[in-house]
């Protein structure tokens, strides 16, 4: 299906920063997957926040994410949710299970929309915004980059 | 559990739907028509309601129409505010704290669009992780997250787009029987696979409508339910769960917090699945009753497929499902659950016509809210059941 979009469309609808999520966007400049980890509950989640979903606890350490993960579930999307998304194109949203145990939604790209599968080893890539940092996705891993 | 069993009674109901999807008024307006409907059905009237539930405003409902309720109830959560509100109201009956209890929706979406009305937009500031962690990636709400758990659905359980289409294919022939019903006209398993495909692996037949519709309920003290006009129709068991409010936090996509709102409601009614004789199940998406189906425990987590193949939910069949056509068929203003409620009530009183079941006594009314985030269940009898 097409969509005829202005050239001055945005494509993405761009995330703002919250409380509790400026390490997260922070090393994102780098191109930098980091998580939130509970001090207490030595347990990483997601999304971050000001306090540890399990215990409560305030004392949080951002550590590097290998960037590897599985595909939980996906839906392709014929029609854009936003006019400019995709151009027009059919897209994936996925829900990528993390090797840490977190989850946390992305699109797959780098393969095509049918060819995504559920459990299909993906690795981290990245997307420039317009402020310098950028938006995580998700593309298939390749043999030379699985763990 | 006994908890709030029998207490109250569902002594009103009514709703406003059409064949055109479309009514002639909105609002407060269409709001108030409903609630005199169902006020009328009972035999009572506004000076004897002391308790308002509104999924928005019950503040601004109880000024509208002028009254002093001493019970107040604006919980949204979503489709299943409703069975929420019967839940809330059945409590504040049987502590007291009020009698006469209504609530109301109203919703016109299929008009204000052909109207230029603008929808109703998430808020876009910080702290909504629906807006940082969500929408940048196109996230089509609300399709793509029922879709996302379908898809797991297949992967897990091997569940196929036929099986899901038989839930429309069934669905649409209880709405043959109803003559206020917006689509009417049978379907087969191919025509839902022909229809488009919105989200993949959901198609355009697997999604609920888009209409206009308003319903309200009025509920009172089982004591004061016997002297009215109506059969009361018992409160027997309620449950409430939620346990996420955006899709990638729910913990498992083919398990909903159904488990325990159902548990919890059939518990307090002292039931299983085998005493129900209709099951009113929010039904958003084709996957959404098939979920319903297994969280309930009308079949084993993963059966939902097999269970529902042999047309058992449709008309003659063993397990009678969404009878006056569902979300799929009937209406969906965007919270579905007041008319599941209503659906229940009528069949129980045997008001039904053409689809009217035979002697029911036990219906379930299961409402889903948000992104299968928060799961309500009543279970409603009828006098014999108290």
């Amino acid at each position: 299906m097409s969509t005829k979009v202005p050239a001055d469309t945005p494509l993405r609808m761009e995330p703002p920063i919250s409380p509790g999520a400026e390490p997260f966007w922070e090393a994102t400049r780098e191109c930098r997957l980091v998580l939130p980890w509970c001090l207490a509950c030595e347990r990483p989640f997601f999304y971050p926040r000001e306090v540890c979903p399990l215990c409560l606890g305030t004392a949080i350490a951002w550590r590097p994410a290998t960037g590897t993960g599985v595909v939980y579930s996906f839906t392709i999307e014929n029609r854009p949710a936003t006019a400019g998304f995709s151009m027009g194109k059919p897209y994936v949203v996925a829900l990528v299970e993390l090797d840490e145990g977190v989850r946390l939604m992305g699109n797959i790209v780098g393969c095509p929309p049918e060819k995504t599968e559920v459990g299909m080893p993906v690795s981290v890539t990245w997307e420039a915004l317009s402020d310098g940092r950028h938006l995580p996705l998700f593309e298939p891993r390749r043999e030379e980059n699985a763990r | 559990m006994a908890g709030l069993r029998g207490a109250a009674a569902i002594v009103g109901v009514a709703d406003e739907v059409s064949p055109t999807g479309e009514l002639g008024s909105s609002g407060r307006a269409l709001e108030a028509a409903v609630i005199k409907q169902a006020l009328d059905d009972a035999g009572l009237t506004l000076a004897d309601v002391d308790g308002v539930c509104h999924s928005a405003s019950s503040m601004g409902l109880a000024e509208y129409l002028g009254i002093h309720p001493t019970f107040t109830d604006s919980t949204n959560t979503g489709g299943s505010s409703f069975e929420v509100h019967a839940e809330h109201a059945a409590a504040a009956i049987a502590a007291g704290l009020c009698e006469v209890v209504v609530s109301v929706y109203a919703s016109t979406p299929r008009s204000d669009r052909r109207d230029g009305k603008p929808r109703r937009r998430p808020d876009l500031g910080v702290n909504n992780p629906l807006v940082d962690w969500e929408l940048p990636y196109g996230l089509r709400l609300p399709m793509a997250p029922y879709a996302m758990a379908a898809t797991r659905h297949m992967a897990e359980f091997g569940t196929t787009s036929e099986q899901l289409a038989q839930i429309a294919v069934s669905t649409r022939a209880w709405a043959g029987l109803n003559e206020r019903a917006r689509y009417r006209q049978a379907i087969t398993i191919d025509d839902v696979l022909a229809s488009p495909m919105e989200c993949s692996p959901l198609h355009l037949l697997d999604c609920c409508l888009v209409t206009d519709g308003a319903g309200a309920f009025v509920m009172t003290s089982a004591a004061r339910a016997r002297t009215l006009a109506k059969p009361p129709v018992y409160v027997l068991g309620a449950g409430t769960c939620h346990d996420h409010s955006i899709i990638s936090q729910m913990p498992d996509l083919t398990t909903t917090p159904g488990v325990i709102s159902g548990a919890n409601a059939f518990a307090m009614a002292g039931i299983t699945p085998s005493d129900v004789d209709l099951l009113m199940g929010y039904d958003s998406f084709t996957i959404t009753a098939l979920l319903h189906l297994e969280d309930l425990g009308f079949c084993a987590k993963g059966e939902g497929g097999p269970f529902v193949e042999d047309g058992k939910t449709a008309p003659g069949g063993s397990l009678p499902m969404n009878t006056n056509g569902g979300g799929l068929s009937y209406t969906h203003p965007g919270m579905y659950g007041m008319f599941l409620i209503v659906e229940a009530v009528k069949q129980l009183r045997g008001e039904c016509g053409e689809r009217q079941l035979e002697s029911p006594e036990i219906a379930v009314a299961h409402g889903s809210g948000i992104v299968l985030s928060c799961m309500s269940t009543l279970v409603l009898g009828t006098e014999a059941t108290r």
